[in-house]
């Protein structure tokens, strides 16, 4: 008898397993044997026509220390300098526009629906390369915004917004935050879960508006807000095709936005160099899962998710 | 009485600031299109949005493409790639989801929980060794490395997306079909599928958008212009600027653009429901 149910308990899980058969085939042949497939490659020097050459630790010695044989590659620290400036300004903007627009449109408007649809559109074409190849005429220095600003506005010799160097990064953030359309429609979903009662109570208890979004609005969302700051950083940090159109493939002007995904790119393909783009994603993924941490530790103390009624 | 006014003031201002501001935000997609029926000397002496003289010239000559490829070409690889994708996404990542989120087998939680992790995951870790791979089969300059791995459920997103979906039908179903003498199977296609339809539409919605837009992978794998993409034909003419191809590259980004249009206007409901449920990118 005991035999015969745990037959049955294996006949069971095997005909479970089955259903799993093609995600853990994917998950074996796509992810885990090329992760550390590139991970062996971190550690040599590959241009794909000579076999791998074991190198140690150098293709990260060069990348943050570097010495007379093998100088630092100022590019690589630069790029990094570059996404990080990307991610930590245009991140926390677009959530706060996100948040907003989301609570401006919290009321019992009858045009909700339609504003939502408006709202989302950005999103849903931002990227494409279309959107960019537009972006790259709109400020480029004959652009559309110049036409207006010196036709309109009558600007003088307003700047080449993205050939020069200290611009070319904000137009990349500007259409980054132009897309903010998913994270206000979940802001739009978690304030129509608060209770209408908490804001009434505290009006009753007489706080303004202002204390009422820091006591009630925010500890409310700010599961949310956590959640969607981490996959809002995660996929930033990642954003290849918007730098490469914009800056026709190079990074420029004078690798101002030298996305980090674009310089292992070329790393990798441009200039042949598998071993050292392959220690530049392993790189990537320790910054991404170091950031994840801090940040749910640090949610912690900042998030409240209820008392679980 | 007074309320009720100081109501009726403060929607009339909520109205008239999100319609100024929707207004500017939309300009740039309006901008493009009124440009592509400009015709290609006047699109940046005339910043207004209605052309002067409306021309349908730059679209004929977009069409044609640049060089002997036409658009017509980068249109149909395009839908050949994303139906593919979209088949096997809907089939392979609705199965998985059915075993994490119907059935009970040992060590669930943690095949689960590397799910989670997948989803995380930068793709640039893989990136490489899976060019190297495809490249030793001799899948370079075709088709097969964007639409293979769909194949494998390797979107965990869409995954996450339907296990949360199906998480929330009621298990009395998988039970009476069981006492009925349905197999596992049988539940998932007959009941289980069919219930899952607003997020499996979700699943067509966004895996269309992405593998339309999906930009770095075609550069990556597509090499001859024969197999190239729509964002890649676009490219062709970023790479090939004189002021003549403006005209023709604003018409054919519209052109690329409304598909897009299309399954989002047709579909609304589900964009906004997958996009609530999961809380993903976008």
């Amino acid at each position: 008898m005991n035999r015969k149910a745990r037959k049955k308990a294996i006949r069971e899980n095997l005909s479970s397993y089955a259903f799993l058969v093609p995600w853990l085939l994917g998950f074996f042949i796509f992810t885990l044997y090329p992760m550390i497939y590139s991970l062996y490659l971190s550690f040599t020097d590959f241009n794909m026509l000579q076999p791998p050459k074991w190198i140690g630790l150098r293709n990260y010695f060069v990348m943050f220390v570097g010495n007379d044989q093998f100088p630092r590659d100022e590019r690589f620290l630069n790029s990094l300098f570059v996404t990080f400036r990307f991610v930590f300004i245009s991140v926390p903007l677009k959530l706060v526009f996100a948040l907003a627009v989301a609570m401006l449109m919290n009321q019992r408007l009858r045009l909700i629906p339609f504003y939502r649809t408006l709202y989302y559109i950005p999103t849903l074409l931002g990227g494409s390369v279309a959107i960019a190849v537009l972006w790259r005429r709109l400020f480029a220095g004959d652009g559309v915004l110049n036409a207006i600003l010196s036709g309109v506005f009558n600007v003088n010799n307003p700047p080449a917004w993205i050939s020069n160097p200290k611009y070319a990064l904000y137009t990349l953030i500007l259409l980054s935050v132009w897309q903010f359309g998913s994270p206000m429609i979940i802001f739009l979903a978690g304030l129509k879960q608060i209770p209408q009662e908490y804001y009434e109570a505290a009006s009753v208890d007489g706080a303004g508006k202002t204390r009422q979004f820091f006591a009630i609005t925010l500890p409310s969302l700010s599961p949310i807000i956590f959640f969607n700051l981490i996959m809002q950083m995660i996929s930033a940090f990642q954003s290849f095709t918007q730098a490469y159109i914009v800056s026709g493939g190079q990074g420029g002007p004078l690798d101002s936005t030298m996305f980090y995904s674009l310089y292992l790119y070329l790393k990798g393909f441009a200039f042949s160099e598998m071993g050292y783009a392959s220690a530049m994603a392993w790189v990537l993924l320790v910054i991404i899962a170091a950031l994840t941490a801090l940040a749910f530790k640090g949610s912690g103390s900042l998030v409240s998710y209820g008392s679980g009624e | 009485m007074k309320n009720r006014t100081a109501r009726r003031i403060s929607a009339f201002l909520s109205n008239f600031i999100i319609i100024v501001l929707g207004v500017g935000m939309l300009y740039p997609v309006v901008w493009l299109i009124a440009a592509s029926f400009k015709e290609s000397n006047t699109i940046f002496s005339d910043p207004g949005l209605i052309p002067k003289s409306f021309t349908l010239q730059n679209y004929i000559q977009g069409w044609k493409g640049i060089g002997i490829i036409g658009f017509g070409t980068f249109f149909k690889n395009s839908f050949i790639i994303c139906t593919l994708c979209v088949i096997a996404n809907v089939i392979f990542c609705s199965l998985t989801a059915y075993a994490f989120a119907r059935l009970r087998f040992a060590g669930k939680n943690f095949w689960f929980a590397v799910m989670m992790v997948t989803l995380m995951l930068p793709s640039h870790v893989t990136t490489i060794p899976r060019y190297i791979i495809f490249r030793s089969f001799g899948w370079i300059d075709t088709f097969l490395p964007l639409v293979v791995p769909k194949f494998f459920a390797t979107d965990a997103f869409f995954i996450f997306l339907l296990v949360q979906f199906m998480r929330s039908l009621p298990k009395e179903l998988d039970e009476s079909a069981m006492i009925d003498g349905c197999g596992k199977f049988g539940i998932y296609t007959r009941i289980v599928m069919p219930l899952t339809t607003p997020a499996l539409i979700t699943t067509v919605l966004f895996t269309f958008l992405w593998t339309w837009d999906d930009f770095f992978n075609q550069l990556l794998y597509l090499n001859s212009p024969s197999k190239y993409t729509v964002p890649m034909g676009l490219r062709l003419f970023v790479d090939s600027s004189g002021m003549s191809s403006w005209g023709p590259m604003f018409a054919m980004s519209v052109l690329s653009l409304v598909p897009c249009f299309i399954l989002f206007f047709s579909l609304q409901k589900y964009f906004v429901q997958g996009i609530i449920t999961t809380g993903i990118k976008g």
